[in-house]
């Protein structure tokens, strides 16, 4: 807790006056009509926690099926719609809302800005992705409706063509499947022009682009690729749509048109996706770690280019998810070099954190624990990773439960932890509350405890042979005692997010009040009440260095003596 | 935070920072050029391989005059924007309506373009790899002159009723923006599909 | 003798270490399809790699995690530290530096050793006594073709044992006639995609004769996960019999006229060939020598009369989605069918 007083002057909460009774109604439409990115933070952060636990469910359902063999809990039709929406909605509807969301509450806090660029569009770019949503779960009811799991995609969450033409897929399932991730694509792109522009034109006095703090650097080289990331998602969407209604050719194989183009222009996506994913991640744990080991980034230069440069290099490695379609030796080799060089940057990255921790006072609260699950786990991530690069290597692992366990590694091991550590960082600046540390290391411990379970053991499981997308496996293929394991680990873990939902509901109401500062941090952020005003800040603040926090409690040594 | 009790040796300049229009529609602009790039990859790895049906060669026209008007639809709009900034809003509805107006031509000769495609050639999106990469690629930009094409219009409209000052000259720098942008995808989708793909 | 010992201290740690870290390997059973187990020169290749892979990651591993390790142990706040924060490191040029050259190094290398694995297995020379097959992917069956003997199956893959004294690899053409599939046998090679309008080739020379499981590993619909494989590697001796009795042309059993009867008025034919009758559907498996395969299905269930008898009467019960209509025949008709199948060796 910080106990320096801040020369903030004091809050005026105009909501306060004891004149003003405002109405459940009347709340209900102040939230729908907002354009306040505090509140519009919120309701991304509501949204994909709600499909967390939904896409989540798909996995323990998926699990429970996969316990045994020629398990009867899910047919094959129902499986394969569910390991669909759980792909799809992991992404979509819980990933990207969940990180841009914390870029919608946190960066125009942390640049001194009143609010985004466009506070309108922001609206609008919400409840696109939130329709988005809605289109895809309300596939469950189409067609056959809920038994059977109705229209619900079965595609696989990257849909290859030809699977998905007409004739494979009559119905409307890829139909859903494409306009759905249609229409919340537009919301994810006017939800990075506005952080773009937000970042670009909207800083602080004296906030020069090299004493942002990193999160914000972060979430503006994570827009600018999103930029280019989701657009081709669009676009082949598009064609896919114009294949299936309006008898086009793209990806009809018996026209002369091509599987593979489909397959390229996914993974043209689909690579840079994960990186727009895991670099929110880093965003978080840019945060966190400096203040919970009391010492600044180590290195702040070098992660900024290190992000850029992943940024670019990461437009240059999609075709390693493509090493088995039948490249030539030197197409295999050349995406081989590039993403084992892709792998440079973030292994500086990795060492930048621990550079930090050395020489600092760790203190272990629960966002602090979560970010150390991320930098072991992430660790753990980039090296499999870098396995699976190896493209003769990958001719085996490929499409198996390694890369299951691989890209589970980086999205729960990784983007998930800091998700976690995100919310308990900032909840307390959102609600004015802090969350239970009690329950938050039930959390934390559960969570890690059944992670390691689940995706460990799943490792080998690949190694033996295991394909993915198989909604049963033979008995006698020496893999039933691995995915019983892996089955209670994911149970283990439901249980700790169970806790955690609890744990964010009711510290709400019945969490310890945290002032403005709890965490004794140092960017602009905690310079306002918690919750802030709807203002933010009543003057516009001016800053000297990348702490300006740091600097005003400590007038004798203050940052911008030391920055280069 | 409005007190720093120590001098600080770098006193902050004049703050300046781009201006979030420009900064938002250049980077609508660039996802939009990712799109593009996505069809035009698509038009030129098709180029050749159709199984049936008309090809380039056989029945596209090279559509010049709607080049011509598309491309100086660019200057007309830049001397639109240098009129409204001087606040000569005359001048400016002048060049506005004749932007609009070579936009007009440029979507007409599409229009009777894509006519003789569909009911004498025979050219449709499902009739082979070219009509479904053509129209894909070609319909794409028309639908974006035709949003162009709409906005300006709007202002057009706005400035007949004498609305428009140098006030809004930053503003309208913006849609300008996109208006070159639509001319300049215009210049990548002619080369590749009438010159390259014929 | 301290170095022996301390020899002898480091193998017997190693050995445990390796056999705690490969533990769950035991578990597996000799029919699993372990990439762990190769049996051919691909996946040698491919496990020696991946060997040598693991040794730098495990290394790095192990360096980069012990730093962290001791960083959160040694840097972890007491009550006994002094007030304040401790000193501010803003960063460190050289050691930035060398954090950054080293990976670089470490991916020339990793680089370099890879290149020359793909290059060996992508380029390699057919050799003049190799085997050529062709599989085409179905949703959901594996079609193969062995052109030189104009010999047609289904789902199971005989092919010769390679040995140094008599080489004989196998390179397969791979395609398919609908969606994207995939050929994966860990214990000979990686896998290779089968698409539509597009032919892979692999290769595979497998040096211990028995039968090898694998299954598409590319999702391609409802039942991909029972689109299973099975590669018998024959002796010269085994392999040979076998191909002369598939080029045999179907059996003409006087006794199952009834069944042939049925076989032929019903649609059967024209999803399916019977070599040397009028049946010579493509869409789905070869019959031919149906008796001469192990399962039915790809995999799905035994090659049982009883089994094959419930398949024609209802896919459904084994394999719903699979594109095989139940046949409406009554009971007798199955019979007849079934016993006329039955010949098919």
């Amino acid at each position: 807790m910080s106990d320096y007083p801040l020369p903030v002057s004091q809050v005026i909460d105009p909501s306060t006056s004891a004149s003003e009774r405002v109405t459940f109604l009347e709340k209900l439409h102040g939230w729908v009509v907002t354009v306040d990115h505090k509140r519009l933070g919120i309701l991304y952060i509501l949204y994909s926690t709600f499909f967390l636990l939904v896409a989540g469910s798909e996995a323990v359902m998926i699990r429970i099926q996969l316990a045994y063999p020629h398990n009867h809990v899910l047919s094959a039709q129902v499986f394969n719609r569910f390991f669909t929406m759980h792909g799809t909605t992991m992404v979509f509807l819980v990933g990207m809302p969940f990180l841009f969301g914390f870029a919608n509450y946190v960066v125009p806090l942390q640049i001194g800005a009143r609010d985004m660029a466009f506070p309108r569009l922001n609206a609008f770019s919400f409840w696109m992705t939130a329709f988005g949503g809605f289109l895809l779960y309300y596939s469950f009811l189409g067609g056959a409706g809920l038994y059977g799991v109705g229209n619900a995609p079965d595609v696989g969450w990257f849909a290859y063509a030809p699977l998905t033409a007409r004739s494979f897929s009559p119905g409307h399932a890829t139909d859903y499947w494409a306009l759905a991730l249609i229409v919340s694509g537009f919301g994810t792109l006017g939800t990075a022009i506005n952080i773009i522009a937000t970042i670009i034109s909207m800083r602080c006095k004296g906030m020069t682009l090299m004493r942002m703090p990193l999160f914000t650097w972060l979430l503006l080289i994570v827009s600018m690729l999103t930029l280019v990331t989701i657009t081709p998602l669009t676009a082949a969407q598009f064609m896919l749509l114009i294949d299936r209604y309006l008898g086009g050719h793209f990806f009809d194989t018996q026209a002369g048109g091509s599987s593979l183009i489909w397959i390229h222009f996914f993974w043209i996506f689909g690579h840079p996706e994960v990186y727009v994913l895991v670099l929110p991640a880093f965003a978080i744990a840019n945060e966190i770690i400096p203040v919970f080991c009391r010492k600044a980034i180590f290195g702040y230069p070098a992660m900024v280019a290190a992000s850029v440069c992943i940024m670019f290099v990461s437009l240059s490695v999609w075709a390693h998810h493509m090493f088995t379609v039948g490249m030539t030796s030197v197409s295999n080799a050349f995406f081989t070099l590039s993403t084992m060089l892709v792998g440079v940057p973030t292994g500086i990255k990795i060492f930048n954190w621990i550079a930090t921790l050395w020489g600092g006072r760790i203190r272990f609260t629960t966002p602090m624990l979560f970010c150390i699950g991320f930098l072991f786990q992430f660790l753990i991530a980039g090296l499999t990773g870098i396995m699976l690069s190896v493209s003769p290597w990958d001719w085996q692992l490929h499409n198996s439960y390694f890369v299951i366990a691989h890209f589970h590694y980086v999205l729960v091991g990784a983007v998930v932890f800091c998700i976690f550590a995100g919310i308990y960082y900032w909840y307390p600046k959102a609600t004015g509350r802090l969350m239970s540390e009690t329950l938050g290391k039930w959390h934390f411990w559960l969570f890690a405890i059944g992670f390691h379970i689940t995706f460990d053991t799943m490792h080998c499981l690949g190694l033996l042979g295991m394909p993915r997308s198989i909604y049963t496996y033979q008995p006698d293929r020496g893999w039933n005692f691995l995915n019983l394991v892996v089955s209670v680990g994911g149970l283990i873990q439901g249980i700790a997010v169970l806790i955690f939902a609890y744990n964010f509901i009711v510290s709400y109401w019945r969490g310890e009040v945290a002032g403005d500062d709890p965490w004794d941090a140092w960017t602009l952020e905690w310079t306002t009440s918690s919750p802030p005003p709807v203002y933010n800040f009543e003057e516009e603040p001016e800053v000297h260095s990348r702490r300006p926090l740091w600097d005003l409690k400590h007038p004798d040594d203050p940052d911008w003596e030391y920055e280069s | 935070m409005s007190s720093i009790p120590v001098s600080h040796p770098v006193r902050n300049a004049e703050w300046r920072l781009p201006s979030k229009r420009r900064v938002g529609m250049t980077a609508l602009i660039v996802g939009e050029s990712a799109i593009f790039t996505i069809f035009v990859v698509a038009y030129v790895f098709y180029m050749g391989n159709n199984l049936t049906g008309p090809t380039p060669a056989q029945v596209l026209e090279v559509p010049i005059l709607g080049t011509i008007c598309l491309l100086s639809s660019s200057l007309t709009i830049w001397r639109a924007e240098k009129a409204i900034e001087d606040d000569r809003t005359g001048s400016f509805t002048v060049c506005l309506g004749a932007t609009i107006a070579l936009a007009a031509v440029f979507l007409t000769g599409t229009a009777l373009e894509w006519k003789k495609l569909i009911y004498q050639d025979g050219l449709t999106v499902s009739t082979n790899l070219f009509g479904t990469t053509f129209y894909s690629l070609v319909g794409l930009h028309a639908t974006h002159v035709v949003v162009g094409l709409f906005l300006l219009t709007s202002i057009f409209i706005f400035s007949l009723f004498g609305w428009v000052d140098s006030r809004h000259s930053e503003r309208f720098g913006v849609i300008a923006l996109y208006w070159h942008f639509v001319d300049t995808v215009w210049i990548v989708v002619f080369t590749v599909v009438y010159l390259i793909g014929r | 003798m301290q170095t022996r010992h301390a020899q002898r201290l480091i193998r017997r740690s190693s050995a445990s270490a390796w056999l705690l870290l490969t533990s769950p390997m035991l578990i597996a059973q000799g029919t699993t399809p372990s990439t762990l187990a190769p049996a051919s020169t691909p996946a040698h290749q491919i496990l020696d790699l991946s060997v040598f892979v693991v040794a730098i990651t495990g290394g790095i591993f192990l360096v980069v995690g012990g730093l962290l390790a001791v960083a959160l142990y040694r840097f972890r706040a007491r009550k006994t530290d002094p007030l304040g924060e401790p000193a501010q490191i803003y960063g460190s040029t050289q050691i930035e530096l060398a954090w950054t050259v080293i990976p670089v190094l470490i991916v020339v290398v990793l680089f370099l050793t890879t290149a020359r694995i793909i290059f060996a297995i992508q380029d390699a020379q057919k050799p003049k006594t190799a085997l050529d097959v062709t599989g085409i992917g179905h949703q959901f069956w594996w079609e193969f073709r062995y052109p030189k003997y104009g010999v047609v199956t289904a789902n199971e893959l005989h092919i010769p044992v390679s040995s140094d004294a008599a080489p004989a690899a196998t390179f397969l053409k791979l395609t398919s006639a609908d969606v994207n599939h995939s050929f994966w046998i860990p214990q000979l090679a990686g896998k290779t995609d089968l698409i539509a309008n597009h032919v892979n080739t692999m290769w595979m020379d497998p040096q211990k004769p028995g039968l090898y499981l694998g299954q598409c590993a590319q999702f391609c619909g409802s039942q991909h996960a029972m689109m299973l494989l099975s590669v018998y590697v024959d002796t010269p001796e085994q392999f040979d019999t076998w191909i002369k009795n598939q080029q045999q042309p179907a059996q003409q059993d006087p006794a199952v006229v009834a069944g042939r009867k049925v076989f032929g008025g019903q649609a059967c034919m024209n999803c399916h060939t019977v070599s040397g009758t009028a049946a010579t559907g493509r869409f789905g498996p070869d019959l031919s020598h149906l008796m001469s395969r192990a399962t039915l299905a790809s995999g799905a269930m035994d090659n049982t009369p009883a089994n094959l008898r419930q398949w024609i009467k209802s896919p459904d019960t084994f394999k719903r989605g699979a594109l095989m209509p139940a046949m409406q025949l009554n009971d007798e008709q199955l019979d007849q069918v079934t016993a006329y199948l039955e010949t098919l060796k």
